[in-house]
């Protein structure tokens, strides 16, 4: 059906993803569909998402998109659990969802020959999905193994209690995979009742890469989901205005028994559409990513050598971010090491990045794009994020530019702007 | 899978292995050492591994602060890996920067620093990443485990090593295992990308050919005897969860019985990935295994895999028990599966299904550059480039009858170690 032919649209050798070889196609029942091929590999990664997730779940009910989403795989009205795996694994093929807090994603790979196989079970388990009270019951003792697994987890125990502190009020603290007492309470109607009310086409991304042309891609997303409606999908319930903290906060997750403890400091942090993002993406890449792991990288273990791993981010998603910085240390070290952090965190805002550090920065992020749209899923990521943050199609042709545009000045001013040293929040968890 | 390679060899030893793939404007070049954790003895374990540490701190030529930037600032990506037979230091970068990490890779085989306070504040992040480590249950279930598999061959212990070594060895020890084991003739460079052959052998050549070779360095070699029965054991700890491996002693990769093995590994487990790039392998939910024990509710999860290596090593089947489940039923439920693949012929079907897996997930792997660069040094680890080309080939000439064999041989009780995670809430740090 779909192999073979390269076309005259077909990407050149080397060339970055734009407008001439991506194409981009709103199916009448709301569902985008992106496609650019690559021939050089036999195989093809179908990538997107649904705009449903963890936001819409009930406070007593957290976790409940995750599980649904978890839930999908595990039998439609075509196939039983069993027989949706035995389609993929019998050739290789992967498929899988994953609930975010806006919107639940999904992955499938396969070979280029059994693409419309993965299509056709995506479209089941999407649109057709039946909840077996039995699979659903496996399926919830393997989700509270683990929680209580998340739960002795100091890395991920820190940065839940950063979310806590940090977000407070603001549906952001809740974790996604909920807590042992909101698994137990979800029954195998409440999916199905979330799934009716919140699955559906509108402002679905579908993303298809590999060795297909991209309107054959587009033909085959339409022959499966093109039918797709609800009518009455939800619409995102929003978010609530978020209330900066008004002085430092700190929390401590008591984990007995671990010979290291995790610490995440953090403060506010950019959206991924504000204008000044890529000022606080080349700031963070100075503060704790270059190289290795930038200044905090340097201070907390080159220089001190108090931890393996020290490094900042932001989180730069649809609502309010947070810029962290995050380490794990020997339970002795916690407050040397929160010190030390705190004081790169002053002298960056106090000081900014040198011209030499910013330039450092920027060659990196423009020299590393090749090798992020070296595979499939690569450019498959590239293309969901130009879609989902509305950047454009020819967002990474401009790129470049655009990392350049960038000044020691606006990094100083967006480093001030999110990050207030007497206005932090600090979590650990161990010890 | 024949794709055409040059293979060549440096009058001082260096072997070179290169690849030309024009997909993308990209090379990734790997310099492999035949050093890892088994060429160490105590009071050094874990020396290659803060040896591999120690090639970040700086040459003359490139100075700590300034190596590190140097990668980052040319867009490249870098890192090390120390295992139990090797040791490598890859780079991927733009095409026309590769020139820098050439340039690099011969510098430090011979002109390392190991000053003294680097060697020191390395210390403490290396004991750092053991004490992380420490904190997963499977690590310390592992560590025993691989403990009581290895009485004799020195493949028993962690590649981060010892604490009681971490914390008493010196700038000499360290100074020491580099020298004898970082030189060309223990060494294999491997290159992938967009590239002309001949152009960059000569460019390595100019920048590799006049670093001396050394004296072949020892490499330990204590054969482990049979294993004298199962061993059982137990590893208590913090938590709530219940783990279980079982590892049986297997053969190393180049043995002719490991692509029965990986077929029925597959069929057992699921496929194992092999590749280190490439993202992510296939779910093993119609395995047979995860049919009988994560179905059937026994366990939570379940997967297993050999580990590719020059000696016999361990197969381990790794399980998160079902809370209501005790470790003895779980074990019977697995040794019911095992028996049976070793009672009854395997289908044709399920073997045909085990080799597309092999090779969709080849097929994967394949549109990296760095990946398609590990594999040229990785198999000369253990094997020879051939073995990587000749695999899929292999695997498809396994019949059901190699399988039951090779079940029979391998997946007895008195060749394994049971291991038991008991979480028993609050332990000592």
């Amino acid at each position: 059906m779909m192999t073979g032919r390269r076309s005259s649209n077909s990407p050149a050798h080397g060339s970055l993803p734009g407008p001439e070889d991506i194409h981009r196609q709103v199916l009448p029942n709301g569902i985008t569909v992106l496609g650019r091929s690559n021939f050089n590999s036999p195989s093809v990664v179908l990538s997107g998402y649904l705009t449903t997730g963890s936001l819409f779940d009930p406070v007593e009910k957290l976790g409940l998109a995750d599980f649904a989403s978890s839930a999908l795989m595990r039998g439609t009205q075509k196939h039983t659990f069993d027989g949706l795996y035995a389609e993929l694994e019998a050739v290789g093929a992967s498929l899988g969802f994953d609930a975010g807090m806006h919107t639940t994603g999904f992955h499938g790979r396969a070979l280029v020959e059994d693409l419309p196989l993965v299509l056709g079970l995506l479209s089941e388990t999407m649109c057709q999905p039946v909840f077996p009270e039995t699979e659903v019951e496996k399926l919830r003792s393997q989700l509270l193994t683990g929680l209580s697994i998340r739960n002795q987890d100091t890395s991920d125990m820190a940065d839940l209690t950063f979310d806590e502190i940090f977000f407070r009020d603001h549906p952001y603290a809740r974790p996604e995979d909920g807590h042992p007492e909101t698994i137990k309470a979800i029954h195998r109607s409440d999916l199905a009742e979330y799934h009716r009310r919140c699955f559906g086409p509108r402002g679905m991304v579908i993303v298809i890469v590999g060795a297909v042309e991209p309107q054959q891609a587009v033909t085959a997303v339409q022959g499966v989901l093109g039918d797709w409606s609800n009518p009455d999908q939800a619409q995102d319930p929003g978010l609530p205005d978020f209330k900066p903290l008004t002085g430092t906060v700190r929390r401590h997750a008591p984990i007995p028994g671990k010979s290291q403890t995790d610490l995440v400091i953090g403060s506010a942090g950019p959206r991924r559409t504000d204008a000044d993002y890529l000022a606080a993406s080349l700031g963070n890449s100075v503060l704790g990513q270059f190289g290795l792991m930038g200044r905090v990288g340097d201070v907390v273990r080159e220089k001190s050598g108090l931890a393996y791993y020290a490094y900042s981010s932001i989180s730069a998603g649809i609502g309010p971010g947070a810029w962290t910085v995050s380490a794990g240390v020997n339970p002795a070290n916690v407050d040397k090491a929160a010190d030390l952090i705190i004081r790169e965190l002053d002298k960056f805002v106090k000081d900014g990045v040198t011209r030499e550090e910013l330039a450092d920065s920027q060659a990196n992020f423009i020299g590393r794009l090749p090798l992020s749209l070296e595979s499939n899923s690569g450019i498959a990521g590239a293309l969901i994020n130009i879609e989902r943050y509305h950047l454009g199609l020819d967002y990474y042709q401009r790129y470049a530019g655009l990392v350049k545009a960038v000044s020691p000045e606006d990094v100083l001013q967006v480093a001030r702007k999110f990050i207030d040293p007497n206005r932090l929040a600090i979590a650990t968890a161990g010890v | 899978m024949s794709d055409p390679i040059t293979k060549t060899r440096l009058s001082n030893g260096l072997t070179l292995l290169l690849k030309e793939i024009h997909t993308a404007p990209l090379i990734s070049s790997w310099m492999w050492y035949r050093v890892g954790s088994r060429d160490e003895v105590p009071p050094r374990t874990g020396i290659s591994h803060w040896t591999e540490h120690m090639q970040f701190k700086g040459t003359r030529q490139f100075p700590a602060a300034v190596l590190d930037k140097s990668i980052s600032r040319d867009g490249g990506t870098w890192n090390a890996f120390t295992y139990l037979d090797w040791t490598t230091y890859y780079e991927t970068m733009p095409a026309d920067k590769i020139e820098l990490a050439l340039r690099l890779e011969a510098d430090r085989m011979v002109n390392s620093l190991f000053e003294e306070k680097e060697v020191e504040s390395e210390r403490t992040v290396v004991i750092s990443e053991r004490e992380g480590n420490e904190n997963e249950p499977l690590f310390r279930l592992g560590e025993a485990i691989q403990h009581a598999a290895f009485r004799v061959h020195s493949y028993h212990h962690e590649i981060i090593g010892d604490l009681a070594d971490l914390r008493s060895m010196t700038r000499s020890d360290l100074y020491h295992h580099y020298r004898t084991f970082y030189v060309p003739n223990n060494a294999i460079l491997t290159l992938a990308g967009d590239f002309e052959t001949q152009n960059m052998l000569k460019r390595i050549e100019q920048m590799h050919a006049s670093i001396p070779s050394g004296p072949t360095p020892p490499r330990l070699k204590r054969d482990e005897p049979p294993a004298p029965g199962e061993i059982r054991l137990s590893v208590e700890g913090p938590g709530e969860t219940t783990y279980m491996q079982i590892a049986y002693h297997f053969p190393a990769a180049a043995h002719p019985d490991f692509y029965s093995l990986t077929v029925l590994d597959s069929l057992l487990a699921g496929p194992s990935n092999l590749n280190m790039f490439g993202g992510g392998g296939i779910s093993n939910k119609t395995s047979r295994l995860y049919r009988a024990l994560v179905d059937r509710e026994f366990a939570v999860s379940l997967s297993g895999g050999a580990s590719v290596t020059l000696d016999p090593y361990l197969y381990t089947f790794s399980l998160t028990l079902h809370p209501k489940r005790k470790p003895e039923e779980v074990l019977n439920a697995l040794d019911a599966e095992i028996q049976r693949v070793q009672n009854e012929l395997v289908s044709p079907e399920e073997v045909a299904r085990a080799i597309k897996q092999a090779r969709a997930m080849f097929a994967y792997g394949s549109e990296n550059i760095t990946n398609q660069a590990f594999w040229l040094g990785y198999a000369e680890m253990f094997a020879t480039y051939d073995w990587f080309l000749t695999y899929l080939d292999r695997l498809a000439a396994v019949t059901p009858g190699d399988i039951q064999k090779a079940a029979q041989a391998y997946f007895q009780p008195r060749n394994r170690v049971v291991g038991i995670y008991l979480p028993v809430g609050e332990a000592g740090a």
